[in-house]
């Protein structure tokens, strides 16, 4: 297992940051988009795409590519700073974030999108894709892994818990799945919308290899990853990230947590500028 | 009304033919498992066909292709939105799924992961379905009245209702050869044969005349075919003659030889299949025939919109007017 340096954490705290400001300059383009989440979940996907995977940018089909599925389709304006970040799409086609014709709309789709792996948007669907192509993977004796993201409140599907019994069924050590625990769904928080705690005993008891971090503490999220890489149990690995929506904005870490949080016209360079003024040294 | 075991010469009473019952009449030709020795056959020249199911291997014919291949087979446990999600991974990876159920479970458990993971992804995944229509008389829980309906309105879905064993054995080869998501209904265990006797070739997307005649032409898919060609046989006995177009590809649909069949002055159409009256062939070929300025007199032979009885299939066949009998009896009413 790797340890995270010091070196390494302030190179994944400058990937996350530019991570959050292509978030919020789509969200600006489009004068709304899932920000709040995409801001919570940048350090798991900076960790993702600048510390684990293995990717080639100009070749986002490559097929030793370590596979990311974006379960939670809403989250692309995340996937898609993420995307820009690693050089897969041109930072210039941020601009059509959710215009008609771009190869960026608003939910994550496979067919609109180099590097989106799988057509989110109906939630619950992400992690049963996982066990199959993780078990295609096997099937080509290939090293590569998928990585895929969903959020909490689709621990309300039942899909959802039919792969988690699969993945574990079939030791699918190939398969790293993150769950951002953020708290907040459509309707107000996950925790009171269909309770889904003792995550952690939950999970192990189905068979998995479970570790459950500070999702916007880098370090912490490289040694989860790093853990995760490394063991050695024939489990599948999943990563319970707590995390904090709007986090590098305080204005909007302060703001009264809504699932569609709405940022006033004048507020996105405000954003921007809290964002860079938070920079570490 | 006799009541049952009254008299010796008594009709016997017939048990409730569930979900392992034969679509085949007594003494019919029959070959077994079709669907599944096919796929083995496929498989030994195909090394990307891998066999999925949902705890359904044995009664969907899967088991043939697991006993064959086992390392090719994936048991995915009663989880058909698993199985249909797995499906779509594993052919995102190259393979090429053959993933079997009852129809009732892919058509309507799981049809938003179809829906999103196969048909949206235009993943190239094979979908056979066994207890299509009403062939189990368990209940509306196993009769999947509705199925082509739900798939003929997704994008991307290729829609097959095959006729016999000697189509299902040709179909097989065929979706593979096609690249694309297919559903496909499955006729499985002692399966009728009837379509050799027609020098009959299946080809994706092409109806099939397989009997010519002046007064009723009888459009068909699946197991309606086979009784269209026996009510044909029984008509011409009464100086009807019937012609009978077999539409196995439900989606795409021939248009071309419905129309010119269907345009063909003087006949009465009839379209026949083992499915609700809405949504599937009869609703296709009307509204094909509305759209072209064809208007010929036109019937449809379905089931009724309704939840079916439970009970033996002869029984519900005949009630719901899909049987041979029923069929002969309704177009000779409508000619009269």
């Amino acid at each position: 297992m790797a340890t995270p340096t010091l070196a390494n954490a302030l190179t994944l705290a400058q990937r996350a940051r530019n991570i959050r400001r292509n978030a919020l300059l789509m969200g600006e383009v489009q004068g709304q988009g899932y920000i709040a989440q995409a801001l919570d979940i940048a350090d798991v996907l900076a960790v993702a795409y600048f510390h684990a995977m293995r990717f080639r940018p100009e070749d986002p089909a490559w097929e030793e590519r370590d596979r990311f599925l974006l379960s939670n389709g809403h989250y692309a304006i995340a996937l898609y700073a993420a995307l820009i970040e690693a050089g897969i799409i041109p930072e210039a086609e941020l601009e059509t974030y959710g215009f008609d014709e771009s190869r960026l709309p608003m939910s994550g789709m496979a067919s609109y999108t180099p590097g989106m792996e799988m057509s989110g948007g109906s939630l619950g669907l992400g992690l049963g894709i996982a066990v199959g192509m993780a078990l295609g993977l096997k099937r080509k004796k290939s090293a590569a892994r998928i990585y895929t993201l969903f959020s909490d409140g689709e621990l309300d599907e039942g899909s959802k818990w039919e792969a988690i019994m699969s993945a574990a069924h079939h030791k699918l050590d190939n398969l790293i799945a993150i769950v951002d625990v953020n708290n907040q769904q459509a309707d107000g928080p996950s925790k009171q919308m269909l309770g889904f705690e003792p995550l952690v005993d939950k999970l192990e008891a189905f068979g998995w290899f479970v570790q459950r971090v500070d999702g916007n503490d880098l370090a912490a999220v490289v040694g989860a990853f790093d853990a995760a890489m490394a063991h050695a149990e024939p489990k599948p690995r999943m990563i319970v990230a707590d995390t904090l929506m709007g986090k590098g904005v305080p204005f909007l870490e302060q703001r009264e947590k809504n699932h569609f949080i709405r940022v006033e016209p004048h507020e996105w360079q405000l954003a921007l500028s809290e964002l860079n003024a938070g920079e570490q040294p | 009304m006799k009541s049952a075991g009254s008299s010796s010469s008594a009709k016997p009473r017939l048990t409730t033919s569930a979900m392992i019952a034969s679509i085949a009449a007594e003494g019919q030709r029959t070959k077994p498992a079709p669907f599944g020795h096919a796929l083995v056959e496929l498989a030994r020249s195909r090394e990307d066909v891998v066999g999925m199911t949902a705890d359904l291997g044995k009664y969907t014919d899967l088991h043939i292709f697991a006993q064959a291949f086992p390392d090719r087979y994936y048991q995915m446990g009663m989880a058909e939105q698993l199985l249909f999600g797995a499906a779509s991974g594993l052919a995102a990876e190259g393979f090429m799924p053959f993933a079997t159920t009852y129809a009732v479970f892919a058509s309507r458990r799981a049809y938003d992961f179809i829906h999103q993971t196969i048909a949206e992804e235009d993943r190239n995944v094979k979908i056979a379905c066994a207890l299509p229509g009403l062939t189990s008389g368990y209940g509306p829980s196993h009769q999947a009245a509705e199925d082509l309906a739900l798939f003929r309105a997704m994008p991307n879905m290729t829609v097959i209702d095959p006729c016999d064993a000697h189509e299902i054995e040709q179909i097989v080869p065929a979706v593979a050869a096609h690249r694309g998501p297919v559903y496909m209904r499955l006729l499985r265990g002692q399966v009728p044969l009837v379509l050799d006797e027609y020098n009959y070739r299946f080809e994706l997307g092409k109806a099939a005349l397989l009997r010519d005649g002046g007064d009723v032409l009888i459009i068909s898919s699946g197991i309606m075919t086979m009784r269209a060609l026996e009510a044909a046989q029984a008509l011409s006995d009464d100086r009807v003659n019937a012609a009978v177009l077999h539409v196995p590809t439900i989606k795409p649909l021939d248009t071309e030889a419905i129309l010119h069949e269907a345009g063909r002055p003087g006949r009465l159409v009839v379209v026949a299949e083992n499915h609700t009256v809405i949504g599937g062939l009869g609703e296709a070929v009307a509204s094909l025939l509305m759209r072209s300025g064809v208007h010929p007199a036109f019937r449809q032979i379905g089931l009724p919109d309704e939840f079916l009885a439970a009970g033996a299939l002869p029984t519900l066949h005949d009630r719901y007017g899909i049987s041979t009998a029923e069929v002969t009896r309704q177009i000779k009413e409508w000619l009269r």
